[in-house]
């Protein structure tokens, strides 16, 4: 594996074969973990990437130990801090998964995690749409420089960025290939 | 999107779609148990409505405060309009209460354009006169994508009184702007003078344009009510007369106008019949086409709803008003 890029990288810091491991390895350390409590738990990807990121999960639970998991989605647009900030975007769609949500343990996923403040957003969000029996949460990067006190469950992979930098995820279900790279932003 | 929203024609097929687009978001959320949501927090909006309305007035305070927003309804009877105070000095006087946003109702045409050069938050449009009602016209444009998808190149037929219908002329520009071809039916003296140059195609006769004969297939039918405090009628020959300056008589407008049983056959068994109520039943639309299942009234008034938490959301929660306070990066 190549070390982290001090500078700014164009190539992929990870190509689809290492996504695919990843996604693997997280899948089994959910299964780990969720066996514990007879598997009662859902998988809510937050729009847009961490969407097909938790049907990917599933889908890998389920051939690892024959359970489904079900899926759902949960958008945090309208919960977000930095609305009057940035200006207002499109919204994403929340779909509840099959069951609910009260009473389970929800593992949100997501497809960076950054600041944290996404995930903040997506915590009050669950809550208009029941009371989960506890919330974990699986993120297939996570490059550092919180600024909230919110950790990840389930990181597919620690990658130690500069705050100038993007990271950028590209799915195959989104973006037509999967790909992690990082990249130096325009105007930091 | 634009500071106010005005008129139907001031969105772009872009803005348009996107208003959509996010109201089909909201719509979503109406059917939750917890409804609230907070991107408005702390902003206020304030209805002031110069003329009657229940269902606008009523969808404009749910959507707001489904988003959080403080929703402040100001009516003409009871507040110091009626005890001679000018518009002018009215709405200032609302403004200056610190408000983020005017949503206006008036019974003169234009009266919101010119409320809107006065003041410094935004404006919405929520009917003024004989002239245009946007959030109608996106609601109605909301449901027929529901049950037709994409809206290019259906066809799009509006019954009744164009002349004074404010529905009808926000319709037509937002159907224009979302691809849609529109045929208006009425009698002739409630076709508006220059109805030529709208781009769409008229008709006298109601029969002719629903079984396709006219105009081509129909896709869906927009009956419009008949709007008595707009005809004249109503007042010295009882209620039951629509004063006889545009149509004789109510029967003879329901003979030729309205939606009855044997109307509702000619059309296709999909097309969807709107209507933007209240309606006048037994006049412009028979109680059977109004309670069939193609009727799409009460969709209308739930789509509304989200329509103008897209609306409320896309013009006050982003950045383009003023942030004073701004948060550490």
């Amino acid at each position: 594996m190549n070390g982290r890029a001090r500078t700014p990288v164009e190539a992929s810091t990870l190509g689809a074969p290492d996504v695919a491991r990843i996604v693997d390895r997280m899948a089994h350390q959910i299964i780990e973990n969720i066996a514990k409590i007879d598997f009662d738990a859902v998988l809510l990807g937050i729009p847009t990437r961490g969407v097909p990121l938790a049907h990917r999960l599933a889908e890998r639970i389920r051939v690892f130990a024959d359970v489904a998991v079900p899926v759902g989605s949960v958008d945090v647009t309208l919960h977000r801090d930095d609305l009057r900030l940035r200006g207002v975007r499109p919204l994403g769609e929340t779909v509840e998964p099959e069951g609910g949500i009260t009473g389970k343990t929800v593992i949100l996923v997501d497809d960076v995690l950054f600041s944290g403040r996404t995930i903040r957003a997506g915590l009050d969000a669950l809550a208009d749409l029941g009371r989960p029996r506890a919330v974990q949460l699986a993120v297939l990067v996570d490059r550092g420089h919180r600024e909230l006190p919110i950790r990840a469950d389930y990181v597919g992979k620690n990658l130690p960025t500069s705050p100038r930098e993007r990271v950028r995820v590209s799915l195959a279900e989104t973006d037509g290939a999967d790909a992690v790279s990082v990249v130096e932003e325009a105007d930091a | 999107m634009s500071r106010h929203l005005l008129s139907a024609g001031d969105l772009s097929r872009d803005e348009a779609v996107a208003i959509l687009d996010t109201a089909k978001r909201m719509h979503a959320i109406q059917t939750r148990e917890v409804k609230k949501l907070p991107p408005l927090r702390g902003r206020t909006v304030v209805n002031l409505f110069f003329e009657d309305s229940t269902r606008t007035r009523s969808s404009f305070e749910i959507a707001g405060k489904w988003l959080s927003a403080d929703v402040i309804n100001v009516s003409a009877k009871g507040s110091s309009i009626s005890k001679g105070e000018s518009l002018r000095d009215t709405v200032l006087t609302v403004a200056a209460l610190g408000v983020d946003a005017l949503v206006v109702r008036h019974n003169a045409s234009g009266a919101v354009q010119r409320i809107a050069g006065w003041v410094s938050c935004p404006v919405i449009n929520a009917g003024d006169g004989t002239h245009e009602h946007p959030t109608q016209a996106l609601l109605d444009a909301f449901t027929l994508r529901e049950r037709l998808g994409d809206l290019s190149d259906r066809h799009v037929v509006i019954v009744g009184d164009i002349t004074h219908s404010r529905v009808a002329r926000s319709n037509v520009l937002l159907l224009a702007t979302l691809g849609a071809r529109v045929t208006l039916v009425g009698p002739p003296t409630l076709m508006p003078a220059g109805v030529a140059t709208w781009g769409c195609t008229t008709s006298w006769d109601l029969d002719a344009v629903l079984s396709g004969k006219a105009a081509g297939d129909v896709d869906a039918v927009m009956m419009l009510r008949v709007q008595r405090e707009r005809l004249g009628g109503g007042s010295a020959a009882g209620a039951r007369d629509l004063g006889g300056q545009f149509v004789p008589t109510e029967r003879e407008y329901a003979i030729g106008y309205g939606l009855s049983p044997a109307r509702l056959d000619l059309l296709p068994d999909t097309a969807p019949i709107l209507h933007p109520g209240p309606m006048n039943r037994g006049l412009e639309i028979s109680s059977i086409a109004a309670d069939s299942a193609r009727s799409m009234v009460l969709d209308q008034v739930q789509s509304g709803v989200a329509v103008r938490m897209a609306v409320l959301y896309r013009m006050l929660a982003g950045a383009e008003h003023p942030v004073l306070d701004e948060e550490p990066a």
